[in-house]
């Protein structure tokens, strides 16, 4: 609350509406108030989805599949790019998989204001109720096709593939939610800014296809000739996709200085949305 | 009793024109003009709309506060910042308890998800909790009286069905403060009349209630205080019917140049205007009370009328009429002439109504006048405090309950009696 202006706070007022809040008035703790809401978003993103469809959540699996497939064939085969000697289809699946989560998670974050404008402009709700509830809805998907991913790896691993889990694997909740705060910390970064420039939601799919290049998906660090290496060492999101293949393929490097840098800046990005977002949540009606 | 809502020089200014929405290069270049400290090209081209202009009041907790004025006047910018929807410019907005806002029904409502679903999800939404929809989901399903279509995609409902349900979510939320924007105008009268009467049992729980509406007859009935809001200022607040009636005269004489008196020959005689004799200048359309008054029409007769027929009626909003005379057989020389009709009360339900008044030589139809601008009835209303017990008429009528006392039947104290 602005508090400014007024050097006495009157506590008996349980709200006081001013035309501007300070940069860190983020109100977690009005947040956490919206949790039913925030699971009904979820719900409701579950359930509407799939009413009047044939194949309904199988959509979850078929879309990774088919990605990892044509990974396959085209990077696998055609292109002949290492994946560090385990087999490609599973190597493109982690891949797909994680980076999935990370790429609907910021496609769907950045348009919360414009998407839902109608609905903000009605009521008032704590606005990141939405994105939370976005990653939460993508969790959802994300532990669906983990489970596919656990039948292959189980069927490779019984034909004698050369994958293993590693015991990185009990670090992979903390690998997800730094993915999953950076998703969210560039998705309300863009949210916000397409309320004023609408020409950056173009830029938002384009980006994350090329930040999917930028970053060791679909191949491993130690594929990166040296020279270009630098590219992939400032890139945070490196350490987390090399962490994931460590953990469920064997395969991979993780740096624990570099794991501790990602986790840093981070909370950075994540800081810089929320700034954003709180500016922006307040008056985005009259200008979106 | 204590404020619960404090309204300090609240104003709100809009940019009209294309400013807003903009390109990131437009952004670019505004900001590139800024650094080199030129002036903002762009910026010039924006006018200033001010909606809300410097508005203080105040809301005392049970209080029924009813908002009107014309379209544009603020009211919704005014509501809309008080659901923190949007921010104010300046000024300072202080609450105590919770608030709900209604601005608009069925707000989130899913299509493809059931009514049931949508219960849950547009309760959350308004800021119950699951455990509180549960509480009252039957209650709110019985007052939305769609029972057999509950587990129906609300896709498949009529927009009637919509309305109720999306009301009988809102009509159980329990906020300190509700706040309510024109969502009166939708649905059926009946549910609407149900809908009111809600309204008015929530105030008397010593709940808060904003309510905007352009139907003043709810805002006179159900409010205690109204405020008018003009062109974003606060032009009148006090009791409902004083502000109701004061907006209703101002918006009903900007009509006035546009009476409807064509298809008829005026060239012999024409009605010029009305008004009620000794009423205040300010307000000669207006009738205040039930005291006896006199209504007369001013009339221009230019070439001789031997067998003036005269007829007048008086219909209310609905177009129904309430009451209609006629005089025959009397002849009128060129010159200016009061009619006048003396009536001993006009006991009618608060609102706006009109006269029409016709003038015939013999068979030929000289003027036909729907006279402006309408008649506004605002006495103080002693009808039923519901719609649909009230009726036409305004009465102030006596009433006791006197026990009858009847040798040896009926009610009241037996009497005995020998042989």
């Amino acid at each position: 609350m602005n508090v400014s202006l007024n050097s006495v706070i009157d506590e008996s007022w349980t709200a006081t509406i001013t035309p501007h809040r300070g940069w860190f008035d983020w109100r977690l703790k009005q947040l956490w108030g919206y949790r039913d809401l925030i699971s009904l978003f979820v719900w409701r993103d579950f359930v509407s989805v799939y009413k009047q469809t044939i194949l309904g959540p199988a959509w979850h699996i078929i879309q990774p599949l088919l990605t990892t497939i044509t990974f396959t064939v085209i990077f696998g085969r055609v292109a002949k790019i290492s994946t560090n000697g385990v087999s490609p289809f599973l190597f493109y699946l982690v891949g797909t998989v994680f980076w999935g989560y990370f790429a609907n998670n910021v496609t769907k974050t950045s348009s919360t204001f414009v998407s839902n404008a109608y609905l903000l402009g009605k009521v008032y709700f704590h606005r990141l109720a939405i994105p939370i509830s976005v990653a939460i809805s993508n969790l959802v998907t994300l532990g669906i096709q983990l489970g596919i991913f656990l039948m292959c790896f189980a069927f490779e691993y019984a034909r004698g593939s050369n994958v293993h889990f590693t015991a990185w694997i009990l670090l992979t909740p903390f690998f997800l939610f730094i993915l999953g705060g950076y998703a969210l910390g560039f998705g309300i970064i863009v949210s916000a800014l397409t309320t004023r420039y609408r020409d950056l939601a173009n830029l938002v799919n384009f980006g994350v296809t090329l930040g999917m290049y930028a970053t060791p998906v679909i191949y491993p660090v130690s594929a990166v000739p040296a020279h270009y290496r630098w590219v992939t060492q400032i890139n945070p999101l490196t350490v987390l996709m090399e962490g994931f293949r460590l953990a469920f393929l064997g395969v991979g490097q993780v740096d624990m200085a570099q794991l501790a840098a990602s986790f840093g800046i981070m909370l950075v990005v994540l800081a810089v949305g929320l700034m954003l977002f709180t500016r922006v949540e307040r008056v985005f009606m009259d200008t979106v | 009793m204590s404020t619960v809502i404090s309204i300090e020089n609240v104003s709100k200014t809009y940019r009209l024109g294309d400013i807003g929405g903009g390109t990131l290069k437009e952004g670019f270049a505004r900001w590139c003009a800024k650094l080199r400290g030129k002036p903002d090209a762009l910026a010039q081209i924006a006018d200033l709309f001010l909606a809300l202009d410097n508005v203080s009041f105040e809301v005392k907790q049970g209080e029924v506060l009813g908002v009107i004025g014309r379209n544009g006047a603020g009211k919704s910018t005014l509501l809309k910042i008080l659901s923190q929807v949007t921010a104010p410019s300046s000024g300072r907005i202080r609450i105590r308890g919770r608030i709900a806002s209604m601005l608009e029904v069925g707000t989130g409502f899913h299509p493809e998800l059931t009514g049931r679903e949508n219960i849950f999800l547009n309760g959350a939404i308004l800021g119950m909790t699951k455990a509180e929809i549960r509480k009252k989901f039957d209650s709110i399903v019985a007052f939305s009286e769609i029972e057999q279509f509950i587990d129906t995609p609300v896709k498949r409902f009529s927009s009637g069905m919509y309305v109720r349900l999306a009301f009988a979510v809102a009509a159980h939320l329990e906020p300190d403060i509700l706040i309510v924007d024109e969502v009166l105008a939708v649905g059926d009268i009946s549910f609407q009349k149900k809908c009111l009467g809600k309204m008015g049992d929530v105030a008397k729980q010593g709940r808060t209630v904003v309510l905007v509406s352009h139907q003043l007859n709810p805002i006179r009935r159900l409010c205690d205080r109204a405020v008018w809001l003009d062109k974003g200022v606060v032009r009148q607040l006090g009791p409902p019917h004083e502000v109701a009636s004061a907006y209703e005269s101002a918006t009903r004489s900007r009509d006035e140049t546009l009476s409807v008196r064509d298809g008829v020959a005026k060239e012999r005689a024409k009605f010029i205007c009305w008004d009620i004799e000794g009423a205040d200048a300010s307000a000669p359309h207006r009738v205040d009370s039930l005291d006896p008054l006199t209504i007369r029409f001013h009339l221009a007769v230019r070439t001789p009328i031997p067998r003036g027929v005269h007829g007048i009626a008086l219909y209310n909003h609905q177009r129904h009429l309430i009451w209609g005379t006629a005089a025959y057989n009397f002849a009128l020389a060129p010159g200016d002439y009061y009619f006048s009709y003396k009536f001993p009360t006009l006991p009618l339900r608060p609102g706006p109504y009109s006269w029409l008044v016709s003038l015939f030589d013999d068979q030929e139809r000289l003027d036909l006048w729907e006279a402006t601008p309408e008649m506004i009835v605002a006495t103080e209303s002693y009808q039923h405090p519901r719609d649909e017990g009230s009726g036409l008429l305004n009465l102030k009528v006596g009433f006791s309950a006197d026990a009858v006392i009847t040798e040896g039947v009926g009610v009241g104290p037996y009497i005995h009696k020998d042989g």
